[in-house]
């Protein structure tokens, strides 16, 4: 097996180690790229600075398959399985959380530019002190009474979401020495088919800790991180209340052969 | 009928890792019983998810989505408020400290005479960065899975990482291995990034 695989909880490395291994992957896809090979718009599964992959990604090839019957086909969710209010992750306890309120809007739209109307949309963060609801996360921040930071909503008939919540602040988290994750909200998402699901998560323009970040730089092509980043967007500050940002969301295209009825948003999103 | 349903014009947003803590977001009461546990003709799957060490994954999340004992696709609403009698053929678990899941459902029919019948499968976990899809498929209609266009073109030793062990209960045994020699094979569809 060779060398012991370092635990992501060990902090075994420093920054310094870290960051030159984000570079040397990076300068090595550039070289790729300016020598014709094709733009990686995922994450890479194997990625070694960002330690817990190690153990974690499969080694073989995935095995290509035409998806078939149930993949092409989506669980159904509505409003028996979310409450309208729990899109506001600020009312969910007896007074307002601390930190900076945010109004968070966009859009799920598969491939094809068609909105992804009717489906469920969850979102989980850390508090403004970047600290979990969770018993795993012991890094000593406040706990806000107020806010467990979980928040659902069923998209509507355009595919747009929309929540209210207060801006995550950064945490530590043991990659390595001195590692700290930009802030970040998780969004777990479901498309018409199987096989669009997705799990990702949103950062805030400007970070600076996003070169350091081996979750973030796994996506090792500057404009697939970017599409990571939500836009601020004064239009949807609310005054004396809320800072308001976009971000929407694309997932992969449909398998199914769609019919008449299903071809409403045929136009696309024109923001892309 | 279109012509053109393969055609992508957007690129799809990048996924990141579900990392530890989606413990108050996702998980959700009953979310692994797509049936009650003890109803008539239910089925547990259970099984470990294990990394390239062997070890137990503590902070894994399984989601499963099925056709139902007749092998017709449900859509209907209700998996995460559960009414206790409507199937809707989805389920969703944490695996505990030891790495283990159960879900309890019923063995999917065949959604069309002569298929396979097979659970599709989403695995997600902290230290994966992306989410994977598999299917485990019921050990005991051996002439669809011989036929099977998953299975059948696979060598059999990884062949044998997508079928259920049946046992003597009438559970169904399961394990993921997200690396390693007896890795599960995992899938991607055609056209995904």
């Amino acid at each position: 097996m060779g060398e012991p695989v370092k635990s992501s909880d060990a902090a075994a490395d420093n920054q310094a180690i870290v960051s030159q291994e984000i570079r040397d992957i990076e300068e090595s896809y550039k070289a790729g790229r300016a020598a014709g090979a094709p733009a990686e718009t995922q994450p890479r599964v194997d990625y070694a600075p960002y330690r817990s992959s190690i153990l974690r990604h499969p080694t073989k090839s995935l095995h290509h398959a035409d998806p078939e019957t149930i993949e092409l086909y989506s669980p159904a969710f509505g409003h028996q399985d979310v409450h309208a209010l729990e899109s506001n992750l600020t009312i969910q306890h007896n007074g307002e959380p601390l930190g900076e309120r945010m109004v968070l809007r966009g859009k799920v739209l598969d491939g094809d530019g068609r909105p992804v109307a009717g489906q469920l949309v969850e979102i989980w963060q850390a508090n403004s002190a970047g600290r979990y609801i969770h018993k795993r996360d012991q890094h000593p921040a406040p706990i806000d009474p107020n806010f467990t930071g979980v928040g659902r909503c069923i998209t509507g008939p355009d595919g747009s979401y929309e929540f209210l919540t207060i801006k995550p602040g950064p945490y530590p988290w043991k990659n390595h020495l001195n590692a700290w994750r930009p802030a970040h909200i998780h969004f777990s998402l479901f498309g018409t088919e199987f096989t669009q699901r997705m799990v990702t998560q949103m950062y805030f323009p400007g970070d600076q800790l996003f070169p350091l970040d081996p979750i973030y730089q796994s996506i090792v092509d500057q404009d697939a991180r970017d599409r990571l980043i939500a836009k601020y967007n004064h239009d949807l500050t609310s005054p004396e209340w809320a800072l308001g940002y976009e971000w929407d969301i694309i997932l992969t295209g449909q398998k199914r052969t769609w019919t008449e009825n299903e071809a409403y948003g045929e136009q696309g999103d024109d923001e892309h | 009928m279109s012509t053109e349903t393969t055609k992508t014009s957007l690129t799809a947003t990048p996924a990141q890792t579900i990392g530890p803590f989606y413990g108050f977001a996702l998980p959700f009461e009953k979310g692994g019983e797509l049936v009650p546990p003890g109803s008539p003709d239910s089925v547990a799957l259970h099984g470990t998810v294990l990394d390239g060490h062997g070890d137990p994954i503590p902070d894994a999340l399984l989601e499963i989505w099925q056709a139902d004992a007749k092998g017709n696709v449900v859509a209907e609403t209700g998996s995460l408020v559960r009414d206790g009698r409507t199937f809707t053929g989805w389920g969703r678990v944490a695996v505990g400290n030891t790495g283990k899941y159960v879900f309890t459902t019923v063995n999917p029919g065949p959604t069309e005479p002569g298929k396979a019948p097979f659970i599709a499968v989403t695995v997600l976990a902290r230290g994966l960065l992306n989410r994977l899809f598999t299917r485990v498929y019921l050990p005991e209609d051996t002439e669809a899975l011989a036929n099977d266009p998953v299975l059948s073109v696979l060598e059999p030793d990884r062949r044998k990482t997508l079928i259920a062990e049946r046992l003597a209960d009438g559970s169904l045994h399961w394990d993921i291995r997200l690396q390693g020699e007896d890795e599960t094979v995992f899938l991607d569809f055609h056209g995904q990034p």
